[in-house]
Formats: structure tokens, sequence, C-alpha cells
């Protein structure tokens, strides 16, 4: 047994770091090889990492929001390396114990060397690996040892020297704790990169509560290697760490006051809670910080209580850390309102001879995808952003440069699980309508699942938002900065219009557009919105080459 | 007349009507404080401060002439005579330094400032006799936090030469003869210093032991400390009042009385909280005792109506009102604030000093107590005051420390840890596994935890 790292792949061209956004394992979780580890976003793309090896997850990178750079650890996996495993991990252990395999004598315990020890309830075991001792030198022969397997080290504490062609190194441990294993015998050559010693140290924060359960470690340490130096490494579990959980002390005895610092009243007396009724787990029964967030961490009834009848006012609050997805949409709205100030210009749009018009192209298509709106808009847009190619550009403001594109990408907002996604519909002036259809219905999905390319997501030139039938009479849509124009679509609906003599039932739709003011005059919106507006309501122009 | 309006208006500037008045202020209530005489209360005006000054200058004054005698630092100096006209002026010029401090301190907290004297028409009105002519305040909550004033005993009225503690601290003269009839702290202050300038003091006390509140384990060194001065001490000594000539104390000692000539006599036998003569009785508040019945929000039995300090009741001390001042202040603003101290230390400053924080010996039942002596500790030798002790009791179960007292020269400075002790819930081993700096008095304090765990260092 062994433990190997996980570490985070390159998941992009010229990603050099990601944030950890999920985890789909925790410490003591058995693991099979291909199994998700956990899931991770770059720039744009959220990406799941499978496991490359089947075991145990002994220690894990981070947590959710950290991010991590490439090829750092993900997660170490303690497993069987010269044999993976395909059995379940966790039934071995309990067909080892033995009485006399608990506590195993030096000489009658033949073990195997390539078995592993297993870290007691609390305590992660890490290597601390041969390091690169100097330029070119691929392996180094164990000159000395400075500890024994049992001992307690320190960090930086002087381990053992190795020897080079070159020179002696002394190599200091990178951890505190307790050696359990050393990686040869003087004499020995090791190469560079392999295990030189195991420490049992303290395991990471929060990793507690997730440990194997306490019957793993003590079968499996029986067959811990005890043909070495006479200290039994870890045949007892040690007891899992007080701290762990944080226990509620003994119950005062009447008439005893609760005792607690200034700062924890104040912290109670804000928080409602009424010190007489919390135990205190601190010495002398003092009432500690941690004694006032486990009554934060109960749950609000216990179980059996039936729910009081009538309405009960909800309170508490929940905390959600903002990460990933939401972050990066939350930054990017952020820059593109404080940066750009937006004019917003809502028009009525007649569509009835547009959807005339669809309806009939949809109704010789049988079960082939039918057309919505949306490539309508894409090709409007195509259309109308020859006449005005302000529309159609990128305001670098930071350079003060705009560019203005010969291509029409069309950015299409999607709504995802994760949040508001934008894949490009690329070229949309080459496309006709119903690849068009086709595309977007490729992209969407693609963004939805989670498996848009990187290059699906970036680039877009102008982008269009639509609700759909959620679309409301009017919106005042963001602009996808460096975009100088948005263009959002309204709900559609059959409202009487006056057409002259008469009220007649007609489609209309909204279309809100948003312009960057700064490089887009109100009259240049209203002339664009004017003419998106004559093109979706006599939709042979938009196909007429004029 | 006119008309003020506010949301809190507190009469009374001393230490607790001040402080809520700033608390307040900071928290954005709109505020009036009304005092009648000068901002600071008894404490900055003819108590804490001024009883602190006179004490100073006379140890000064002591010390300079313990140097025209034989002494063992080998200083030889000329005897001293003092000015005690010019000490008081000194004295008055902090006073008045730190007062004009408050009026500074309410301004910085927005909070106004009315001088004149306060009639309370009901709960929520208030008139103020101003230089300028009556005033009319009404508020939303009103704080009482008029203080206490010295004890009068019907037989010895203060006038002539009988006087109380304001008088005796304002004397442009050292008496020749001083006679105190109250053997507490504040006569056993003033009577020290009185002595160390000079005068011949004779103390009355009509009880067993003089700080009758402290037992003899504390009072003792300060009792040899007063036979030192030459200070006479009468204990369950009677007063019975002035001889026909005013010239002497005429004192009922059980066997036989006797006439102690003085010059001064001082009387100190207690304060007694201000609730009368400005409107108070008829707001018909609930009472305890003399005093004004407060919750621990520190409101009384009518709504919007508080009061905080010595009229609150024992002990009377500038600190209990400030904490109850600020609490006061809290509560009013909305915030969630309650009366839940652990200890209120109390500091007599005789000579050698006590602090007492916390429970005394015995007083909660299976408590046990540690001490450690000053005798024991280089600093004190220094100082050439190796007398006193301090103290440590506490629950030998659990190790809580339930009080800490002590008794020796410098003693007071060491209260803000002993308050922390027992605010914290500290253990033994907690004061006793802090380092102490070497060589200071506050080892003592660490090494009377050692005692109590069984392991003191030096002794």
């Amino acid at each position: 047994m062994k433990i190997l790292a996980v570490k985070l792949p390159d998941v992009g061209e010229g990603v050099t770091a990601a944030e950890l956004v999920e985890w789909h394992v925790k410490i003591g979780d058995v693991v099979r090889e291909d199994d998700t580890l956990a899931a991770v976003m770059t720039d744009k793309a959220t990406v799941e990492i499978p496991s490359l090896y089947s075991g145990t997850v002994t220690w894990i990178g981070g947590e959710v929001g950290d991010t991590l750079a490439v090829g750092s650890d993900l997660v170490r996996i303690e497993t069987d390396a010269e044999a993976p495993v395909s059995a379940d991990l966790a039934d071995e252990p309990a067909r080892a114990p033995e009485p006399e395999g608990v506590v195993p004598t030096v000489e009658d315990a033949p073990v195997t060397a390539s078995e592993k020890p297993v870290a007691p309830a609390g305590k992660v075991i890490v290597a601390v690996k041969l390091p690169d001792v100097g330029e070119g030198v691929t392996e180094a022969e164990l000159a000395e040892w400075n500890v024994a397997a049992g001992d307690i080290v320190k960090e930086d504490d002087v381990i053992a020297a190795v020897m080079t062609d070159k020179a002696t190194v002394e190599i200091p441990s990178l951890y505190s704790g307790k050696v359990v294993r050393l990686g040869g015998s003087v004499g020995e050559v090791l190469a560079v990169g392999s295990d030189l010693v195991l420490i049992e140290t303290d395991a990471g924060a929060g990793s507690s509560g997730n440990t194997p359960s306490p019957e793993a470690p003590a079968a499996t340490a029986s067959k811990v290697d005890a043909a070495k130096p006479a200290v039994q490494p870890v045949a007892r579990p040690s007891p899992a760490r007080a701290s762990a959980v944080p226990a509620n002390g003994a119950p005062r005895a009447e008439g005893q006051p609760p005792l607690a610092s200034p700062s924890v009243r104040a912290r109670a007396r804000e928080a409602g809670l009424d010190l007489r009724q919390i135990a205190g787990s601190g010495p002398a029964g003092r009432i500690t910080h941690a004694d006032i967030d486990a009554v934060f961490d109960m749950p609000r009834r216990s179980p059996g209580q039936a729910a009081p009848p009538g309405r009960a006012a909800r309170t508490g609050t929940e905390e959600i850390k903002v990460i990933g997805m939401r972050r990066k949409i939350a930054e990017r709205m952020a820059l593109a309102n404080a940066r750009i100030p937006h004019i917003t210009v809502v028009e009525e749009v007649d569509v009835t001879a547009l959807e005339e018009l669809r309806e009939k192209l949809n109704a010789g298509r049988g079960d082939k995808p039918k057309l919505t709106v949306l490539p309508f808009v894409t090709a409007t847009l195509a259309k109308a952003v020859l006449d005005h190619p302000e529309m159609n550009a990128h305001y670098l403001d930071d350079d003060g440069i705009i560019l203005r594109h010969a291509a029409v990408n069309a950015g299409i907002a999607t709504m995802t699980d994760a949040g508001l996604v934008v894949p490009v519909l690329r070229n949309a002036e080459a496309l006709d309508l119903f690849q068009t259809a086709a595309e977007i219905t490729r992209l969407s999905e693609a963004a939805r699942t989670g498996k848009a390319k990187r290059d699906e997501l970036t680039g877009s030139t102008f982008t269009i938002t639509s609700l759909g039938p959620l679309g409301a009479l009017a919106t005042t849509p963001i602009i996808n900065h460096p975009e100088v124009a948005i263009l959002g679509i309204n709900k559609m609906a059959t409202r009487p219009m006056w057409d002259g003599t008469q009220f007649v039932p007609r489609k209309m739709m909204n279309i809100s557009a948003s312009f960057d003011h700064r490089v887009i005059d109100g009259w240049d919106a209203a002339v664009f919105v004017q003419r998106i507006k004559s093109l979706l309501e006599t939709p042979a122009l938009i196909f007429m080459e004029t | 007349m006119t008309s003020l309006t506010c949301t809190l208006l507190i009469i009374g500037a001393g230490p607790g009507g001040y402080v809520c008045g700033i608390r307040a202020g900071q928290l954005g209530v709109d505020t009036i404080v009304v005092e009648g005489q000068k901002p600071g209360g008894t404490c900055l005006n003819v108590g804490c401060i001024p009883s602190k000054a006179l004490i100073h200058a006379a140890d000064e004054f002591a010390k300079a002439r313990s140097f025209a005698g034989e002494n063992e630092l080998g200083i030889s100096a000329g005897a001293p005579s003092i000015d005690l006209a010019i000490t008081v002026a000194w004295k008055n010029g902090i006073v008045k330094r730190l007062t004009g401090g408050v009026s500074g301190l309410l301004k910085k907290a927005k909070t106004r400032y009315v001088q004149g004297q306060a009639r309370i028409i009901d709960g929520k009105t208030v008139e103020v006799a101003t230089a300028d002519g009556p005033a009319r305040i009404t508020c939303k909550s009103l704080v009482i936090a008029t203080g206490s004033k010295p004890f009068e005993l019907p037989f010895l009225p203060f006038g002539g030469t009988v006087i109380s503690s304001t008088e005796a601290l304002d004397l442009e003269t050292v008496p020749q003869k001083l006679a105190i009839v109250g053997g507490g702290y504040i006569g056993l202050e003033i009577g020290t210093a009185m002595a160390k300038l000079g005068a011949e003091v004779t103390v009355v006390e009509a009880a067993e032991h003089i700080l009758p509140q402290y037992d003899a384990e504390l009072t003792k060194p300060v009792l040899a400390r007063l036979k030192e001065l030459g200070i006479t001490v009468h204990l369950s000594a009677k007063a019975k009042g002035l001889s026909e000539d005013e010239t002497a104390l005429v004192v009922d000692l059980g066997k036989d009385e006797i006439d102690i000539l003085a010059d001064k006599i001082l009387v100190t036998v207690g304060r007694a909280p201000v609730v009368d003569g400005f409107g108070l009785e008829d707001l018909g508040l609930s009472m305890n005792g003399k005093f004004i019945a407060t919750d621990a929000y520190g409101a009384t039995s009518m709504r919007g109506v508080y009061a905080i300090g010595d009229v609150t009741g024992n002990p009377m001390l500038a600190h209990r009102a400030m904490a109850q001042g600020t609490i006061v202040a809290e509560h009013v603003a909305g915030l969630p604030s309650v009366w839940d101290k652990k200890a209120i230390p109390a500091v007599c400053f005789t000579d050698p000093e006590i602090v007492t924080v916390g429970a005394l010996p015995g007083e909660v039942p299976g408590s046990v107590a540690a001490v450690f002596p000053f005798a024991a500790n280089g600093r004190s030798m220094t100082m050439e005051r190796s007398d006193g002790l301090v103290r440590v009791v506490y629950d030998p179960s659990s190790e809580l420390i339930l009080g800490i007292q002590a008794v020796g020269a410098g003693v007071s400075e060491m209260a803000g840890e002993f308050s922390l002790a027992l605010e914290m819930a500290a253990r033994l081993t907690d004061l006793g596994d802090t380092i102490h700096a070497h060589p200071t008095l506050g080892e003592t304090t660490q090494e009377s935890a050692l005692k109590g765990l069984g392991r003191a260092l030096h002794i």
C-alpha cells in the first residue's frame, strides 16, 4: 500500500490555476479509479476530475472556493500500488484481525514490506520524499538515519543524511509527527522522489468526523511492518482528538451560576442565548466559544418534537459562499455595471408576419427540430450591423480603443444550473436559419451540461438575451463587457392594435436593447433599434441582399 | 421658560451620569446631562481624585520627613515643611482639569450639558434652574444619577469644627489635633494622610474592627501601620457629641467616657443616597431601603425611569456607577445589555492599600484560601514595604477562583488583574501558569495561585 497523489491536471490551454467548486469525496472515502473526485472551475468551464487510483482518500487539497495551481496535489489516495484493488477496500481489513494480530510481536509478524500503516482517527500519514538534492542527481545513498520508527519529529528536524556522488546532504522533515516507517536502511540507494519516511501527523483541519471507523485502522495496523526496529508503529488507534467534537460538559449542579468570560457572555446576549441553559465544556465548567458554536450547530427542533400548529416565524440566515461560476458572474456583472453607463431602449415590434413565416417554415419539418424566434433574431442582428458596424464592436476601455468586428459572433445568454453562461454562435452572418437553429441548440445543450469548450464560451461580439415565455414587458439588459450593445427579447403576446379604423389582434413582442452610452449615442441607439424593428416586422428584408 | 426635548435625560454628571451620557451619545441617542454643581460629581470634585491627591502629597511629605532623620537609604535632607494651601491649590488644579475634561468628552459625544439644579416634574419632565432662568426639559427616558452625600450624625451636625470629608479635603492648614468618627475607608484614608502631614489623629470606631467590611487578615497590616504613624484608634467606642466648650469630642468607651481634644472633628460614618429635595419622592418609585430599587437593566419601577450609581445602593463606587451608566445607555439605545458582572473591585487607599474582588474566605461554602506574603517578594523589599499579602479564594474541586484580595503598598494597581481573573472565570492554573514580570508585586498573585496548587516557588 502506498499513498499516491492525484494532481490537478492541465484542464485547458493557458490555464494555470482552477478554483475548487465541489468535492465529490471526503477524507476516509473509498474511491475507485475514474470516480469523480472534485469539480474545478477555470475561467469559464467547470471540469470534473476523475481519480487515477482506487483506494482510500487520506487528504484533500483544499476547501471549496480555494484556488489550486495546475500540478498541485488535489487528493492523496492510499492505494495498493502493485495490485489495483477492485474489491471493496473497506472489506479487506475486516478479514484480517486475529487476537494476536492487534499487538503483533516483533518476531512473529512477517509482513510484506509493501504494506503501509494506516493512520488512526484524526491523523494522516504523510511521506517525506527524497528531494532533488542536486542538479542531475537521480538517486542517493542513505548515509545515516537520524530517526527511528516511533520517534517523534518536528518540522525541520533532520531525519536522514543521504550521499550523492557529489556531497552528503541532510534531509529535514517537512512535517511534525511520529515516524512510522523508514524508507530503507543505511547503504540503500533511493531514487529522488521516493518515500524517505512516512510520518503520522495531525489530520488537516476539518478532517475529523470523516475518518474511517476505528476498526479499520486497528486491523490494518496489525499487518504493519513489524520487522522494523522494536517500536510498534501504530498498533493502538490513538483516541480521537478531543477537539474533534466540541463535547458538551456535564450539566451544572443546582444553584451553580454559569461561568463564562465577558466576551462569551456578550455573544450569548447578542444571540439571545440563556447561558444557564448551556453546559460548559471548559475548565471548571467554563462555557467557551466552542460551546456557543455547538448550540448554533444544533438542529432547531429535536426529531420527535412535532411542529407547532399554525404559522411559525422563520428565523435564521443561511450563508452561501459566492464561489465558482456565481463569483465569476458577479465579478463580470459588477464590472460591466460599474464601467458602462447603460442606455436602454425599449420598442414594441409587430411580429405577426415573422410568426406566420416561422409557422410555414416549421410546418413541413415533421420530426426535425423546429425554428424558434431566436434564429430570426440572430439573422436580423447580422443584417442590421451591416449598416451599424459600431454596434458589433468591443470597446477596450482600458486601451481607449474601439474594435469593430467583421464577423457577427452572437453570444446567446443561456441559463444553466450553475448560472448564466454565454456560448457563442460564431459567424452568425454565414449561417442560414436552420444551421443557426441547430448550432444554437447544440451550444445551449453543451452549456447546460457543462461540456462547452473554452473557445465556445469566448469571443462574442454582440449578445442576445431572451427569457422566452418569462420575457416580461421590458428588461434592462446588462452589456457583456467589452461589447457595446446587448439585445433583450421580451415576451410575445397577442394584443389589440389600432390599424386606423379598428382594433385588430396582432402578435406583439417588445425588444429591450442596452447600449454603452460612452461610445453609442442615444440617436444611434434609437436608429439601430428602429432598424431591428423594421427588419423583424418585415422578415423578407432580413433575407434580401440589399 | 426655555423648553428642551431629548430622548435621554440624565440628572447628575458624576461618574455614572457622565459615562451614561457619553455612551448614549456614542450610540446616537439624543441626550442631555443636567448637573447642579460641577461635572464629575463626588468622585472628581470631593472624593476619589482629591483624596488621592492629598494622600500623594502626604506620602511625599512623610518621605521627606523620613529623609530628615536617620534612614536605611542613607539619604540626608533638611526638615521639610508644607504649605497645605498650596497643596490644596494644586489639587484643585487637577480637579479642574478633570472636570473640564468631562465637559469636553460630553461635547465630543454630542451630548448636551445643562448646568443647574434639576427638579423632577414627572417621569418625562424635569425643570432645571439654570443661570438664564428656568428651563423645562422633556424626555423619553430619565436617568437618576444624583449620587450620595456624607452621612450626618444628628448629635454631631456638620459646621464649625465638625467637618465632612468634603471640607477635610479643602483644609488650608493641617489641624494639630484631628478626631475622626468612623474607622471606615474614608476616615482612615484622610486620617492617615493628615497624620503623615503632622496632625495628631485619633480614630473612633463603633465596631470591634477598623474597616469593618474586611477581615482581620487584611486589616492587620493597616492597623499596624496606623500605630506606627502614631494614630490612636479607639474600637467599640461611641462618639457622643461635642464637649460643652466645643474643643473636644466626647467618646463613650464602654467603661468610661473620655474627651478627645480636637480642633477638627471629621465625621465619616458613611454616605447617604441623594433621593430627596428634587421631586423624586413624587414619582413614588419602589425603594430598596434608602436606595432606589432597580433591575438588571438599571430600570426602576416606573417605565422609562432608570437609576444608576450611589442612589441604587452599595457598594457606592465610581466604577460601579460607570458600568451601570454604560448598561442603561445601551439599554435605552436598544442594545441587549444587562448587568452580568461577576465582580466589582473595591480599593481602599489606606497605608498599606487594600484591594478586594469577589468572595472573601468563608463567603462561599467549601471555598479555601491561599495566601502569599509580600515578605517573600523581591520588589516589595526594594521598596522598603514588605508588609501585606495576596490572597486567592478558590473552589478546591474545580480550582475556580472565587475571589482575590490583597493588602500592601501599591496593590491598588493590581486590581485589574484580579477582576479580569474573576470575569474570565480563571482557575488557579490560569493565574499560576501566566508569566508575571520579575521583579514586580504581581508575582505575588502568581505565587498565591501556585500556593493553592501546592507548588509555590519562593516560600
